[in-house]
């Protein structure tokens, strides 16, 4: 019991235990990610987290509360202005992420420099995490996955065909709107392991990779959460090996990972 | 406005606007058991926004959508295509969304894609099918569903002239067997005059309701649609004389909207028809033979321009 205990107190435990939940629950979610096209979509939302913080910090309200609140208020603006369809929807993600980047960045400086360490809310801040964070990550994560696991068959028909779906009887429109909410709340869980910039990465690179070794929707699932899980395993060993931020060194393996399936599916396929 | 007994599905006045502009208005239309209903009309004529009313998809501003009770619908629409990151066989595609009941069912999957001539595209990727190849897993895919009317939005597109042809054979081959309704979109009146019951003009109202033979011989119809389409028709009668048998002595009445649509033929462009559309005469506007009807040899390299 106190070997256990001894070994939460280790900063690269918890580390490596925040990444693997995050991990198990962005592989999932992250195929839906990218079969809905929503890449882009995921990264306005993810900017939009640091408006969330300088606000939840201004007001003080709890910052993982008022990150979900931002990135559902950004899913509502963004679905909204794209029923307009004056704007094409690569400009009008390219505006509102950085608006809200923008945004975002202006509203910290009001809370000073002393208050908000920058480096850490943009690239995260994974050695960092405290026992108090892990249990928030671990239970987060749980609580997207069942969620996920439940919305799993209606999602994927209103993913293959919206309209064929909503004939069939899909409530297309709730499902796709507990979706987003299960990605703000991701974006949310994953703030402090990766930072803002490079969530989208812990999404749609390992959901990515997955494609080439998985024949079905369910094992592109499973298969994005190993990778994540070893993306976040390899990327922690690096960083310590060689001191390297512990965050860019986790998306880059995901990336090495990602160009090692491109190469297995090209020659496996030869 | 139609051949016997209640419809199984009906539309009553139904109107929808879209930003200011009518697109459909008044559209009454309705189906009865066993039927094949075609609705012909230009491109922007309404066809699609109907067909969506009617699946229940969009709301009509005014006017309502009757359905017997328990009516289950098969519906196919226009433009089906799987993402490419997305794995995705057609045994999985024929299961998705149906629940349990159907998913545990192989022996009906195999059954569904064997009736529409596509058994062997069972573990396919669905990004692999071709155009003609997708409508069929789609139908096979309806056909799971036991449905009591199939509701195509224009099953043809994106398949060859042959393909086209087969296709809707296939459709009246279901409907016998199976006894299911169908409604179904169509812009290419020629091709699929072997195969219908019915026809539905329509453009943004219903221009005339008729049996393709009777609208074919009407001289209110050559008048809409110009001698050399009516010419092509009989053509493709020939072709297909094994669909749609041999009689033609009974032959029910053109139900016409009673509009005088002599002399506009060829205004078939739909801004001219806005222009008229609250005036007194009412320019139906439906497609010439020249623009939208291409003569068969033509039409063979034309056809293929959705591949």
């Amino acid at each position: 019991m106190t070997e256990l205990s001894g070994l939460f107190d280790d900063f690269i435990v918890r580390a490596g235990l925040a990444g693997l939940a995050v991990a198990l629950a962005a592989g999932p979610l992250g195929c839906f990610v990218i079969w809905r096209r929503m890449a882009y979509f995921g990264d306005a939302l993810s900017h939009s987290a640091l408006l969330g913080i300088a606000l939840g910090t201004l007001l003080r309200v709890p910052v993982q509360a008022a990150v979900v609140a931002s990135g559902l208020a950004m899913a509502g603006f963004l679905t909204a202005f794209a029923r307009q369809k004056r704007l094409g929807s690569d400009a009008l993600l390219g505006i509102f992420s950085h608006a809200a980047l923008s945004f975002g960045l202006i509203a910290l400086s009001f809370l000073g420099a002393v208050r908000i360490d920058l480096h850490a809310l943009l690239f995260g801040d994974i050695l960092a995490v405290d026992a108090g964070d892990l249990v928030q990550v671990w239970v987060g994560c749980a609580v997207v996955l069942a969620v996920l696991a439940f919305l799993w068959r209606p999602l994927l028909a209103a993913t293959v065909h919206r309209d064929l779906a909503q004939a069939e009887g899909v409530p297309v429109a709730r499902v796709e709107a507990a979706f987003m909410v299960l990605v703000a709340l991701t974006i949310a869980l994953a703030v402090k392991i990766v930072g803002v910039m490079l969530i989208t990465a812990l999404l749609i690179i390992p959901a990515a990779a997955a494609r080439g070794l998985s024949r079905t929707p369910e094992q592109m699932a499973a298969v994005a959460a190993l990778i994540g899980l070893l993306s976040v395993g390899c990327g922690l060993g690096a960083s310590l090996t060689w001191d390297l931020p512990a965050g860019p060194a986790i998306v880059a393996t995901a990336a090495l990972i990602f160009s090692a399936t491109m190469v297995i599916r090209t020659t496996g396929k030869a | 406005m139609t051949g016997g007994g209640a419809g199984i599905l009906q539309a009553v006045g139904v109107t929808v606007r879209r930003s200011g502009r009518v697109i459909l208005d008044a559209v009454d239309l309705d189906v009865s058991r066993g039927e094949i209903v075609t609705i012909v009309g230009p491109n922007g004529a309404g066809k699609t926004t109907l067909v969506r009313v009617l699946v229940g998809l969009d709301q009509p501003d005014s006017g309502r959508v009757e359905r017997e009770s328990g009516l289950r619908i098969g519906y196919v629409p226009q433009r089906f295509q799987t993402e490419a990151l997305l794995p995705l066989t057609v045994r999985r595609l024929m299961t998705l969304g149906h629940g349990k009941r159907a998913a545990a069912d192989d022996a009906a999957i195999r059954a569904a894609l064997t009736e529409t001539g596509v058994p062997h595209l069972l573990e396919a990727a669905t990004q692999t099918l071709s155009g003609g190849e997708t409508q069929r897993v789609l139908l096979a895919r309806a056909l799971l569903r036991q449905p009591d009317i199939l509701i195509l939005d224009e099953p043809a597109q994106g398949v060859d002239f042959r393909g086209q042809l087969d296709l809707y054979d296939l459709i009246a081959r279901l409907r016998s067997r199976h006894g299911m309704s169908v409604l179904m979109i169509s812009h290419d009146l020629h091709v699929v005059m072997a195969a219908t019951d019915r026809v539905v003009c329509l453009h943004h109202h219903v221009c005339c309701i008729g049996h393709p033979e009777a609208v074919a011989q009407d001289p209110a119809y050559q008048r809409l649609f110009g001698r050399e389409a009516a010419g092509h028709v009989a053509l493709y009668t020939h072709d297909h004389h094994h669909v749609h048998g041999p009689d033609g002595q009974v032959q029910p009445r053109l139900v016409s909207c009673g509009h005088d649509h002599s002399g506009h033929t060829h205004h078939h462009g739909a801004h001219h028809h806005e222009a008229h559309h609250h005036g007194a005469v009412h320019d139906c506007a439906l497609p010439s033979h020249d623009a939208h009807f291409p003569p068969p040899p033509e039409s063979l390299a034309g056809e293929n321009r959705h591949d």
